[in-house]
């Protein structure tokens, strides 16, 4: 009798292998990046299947939240031939196959090799899994976390910097501009005499 | 019973369709981001697979890392590319070569 877990590892697995190739196949980039999504979503079901709950659902937010949608986004607002790009392609196939699959059976080679690690050892006081993490994560590595959040507002302010472009066909509010007037360029008094005024 | 073996084939699998990936497309620079996710996600299988079957939380903790990496670099990579295609037209690699001596 083969345990539950088994079989839904095989499911998630199966799944995980074909969304992979189909985003790496499939010749409309709007399929790939949802292909993509359905990738992250079953890697999120293979956290869940090792304990690590918290990652999981880390997973499905900031990559099908966010990275998922960011490459949507990007594939819709650029106007690219996409057929244009994808000719050509198969004479890349043999090349890929190649290294891909040299590679493939070198990491199967390795991770088949190396002596099982035993059965799982189970911490002694059971934790939740947010909480086993918070407690590694705030004390042995607040440094790297805090340059991880750096390393966030590094790409958030490059992201602006790169897309940003001043427009000299569009007119916008200058405030340094405004302050910077003197009453002396903005305001002029006329004496006009009385009665002569149009 | 799955074991530690099954996870690191697994990941070993989604690598080489990663590295399969850029290779086919070799084009489109939006396609070689998605492969570079696929084989980051690998990798983070990998880390949560150890984590698992030795009982220590630390490979989950360097997976939120790689995580924050990869979030970075998808947002980096796909400002680049619209900051390119807004002055060349085109998001094709091999016209990439602005730089060229």
């Amino acid at each position: 009798m083969i345990p539950v877990a088994d079989i839904v590892f095989y499911l998630l697995a199966a799944v995980l292998v074909i969304a992979a190739l189909r985003v790496v196949t499939t010749r409309n980039p709007v399929h790939s990046a949802l292909f993509l999504v359905l990738t992250f979503f079953t890697a999120a079901g293979l956290f869940v299947l090792l304990r690590a709950e918290f990652l999981a659902a880390i997973l499905v937010m900031v990559y099908m939240g966010a990275v998922a949608v960011l490459f949507l986004f990007v594939v819709m607002m650029l106007d690219v031939d996409f057929a244009e790009l994808r000719r050509g392609a198969l004479s890349h196939l043999p090349v890929g196959l190649a290294v891909g699959g040299v590679i493939l059976v070198e990491l199967i080679i390795v991770a088949l090799a190396q002596h099982s690690a035993g059965p799982v050892t189970e911490p002694a006081v059971a934790v939740p899994n947010t909480l086993a993490i918070g407690r590694v994560l705030y004390t042995t590595y607040l440094l790297p976390f805090e340059i991880a959040s750096l390393v966030l507002l590094v790409a958030m302010i490059g992201a602006i910097v790169l897309t940003l472009r001043k427009r000299p066909d569009v007119r916008k509010q200058v405030i340094s501009h405004q302050l910077a007037r003197t009453r002396d360029q903005a305001v002029e008094l006329k004496k006009v005499a009385s009665g002569e005024g149009a | 019973m799955v074991g530690l073996n099954h996870y690191l084939v697994l990941a070993a699998i989604l690598f080489a369709i990663g590295l399969f990936g850029i290779f086919l497309n070799r084009k489109n620079v939006i396609i070689i981001l998605m492969s570079i996710e696929l084989i980051l996600l690998s990798v983070n299988l990998n880390f949560v697979a150890f984590s698992r079957f030795m009982g220590d939380v630390t490979g989950q903790v360097f997976t939120f890392f790689v995580l924050t990496v990869a979030a970075a670099e998808a947002a980096i990579g796909l400002a680049i590319l619209v900051a390119f295609f807004r002055n060349r037209a085109t998001i094709d690699v091999e016209e990439i070569d602005s730089l060229k001596g």
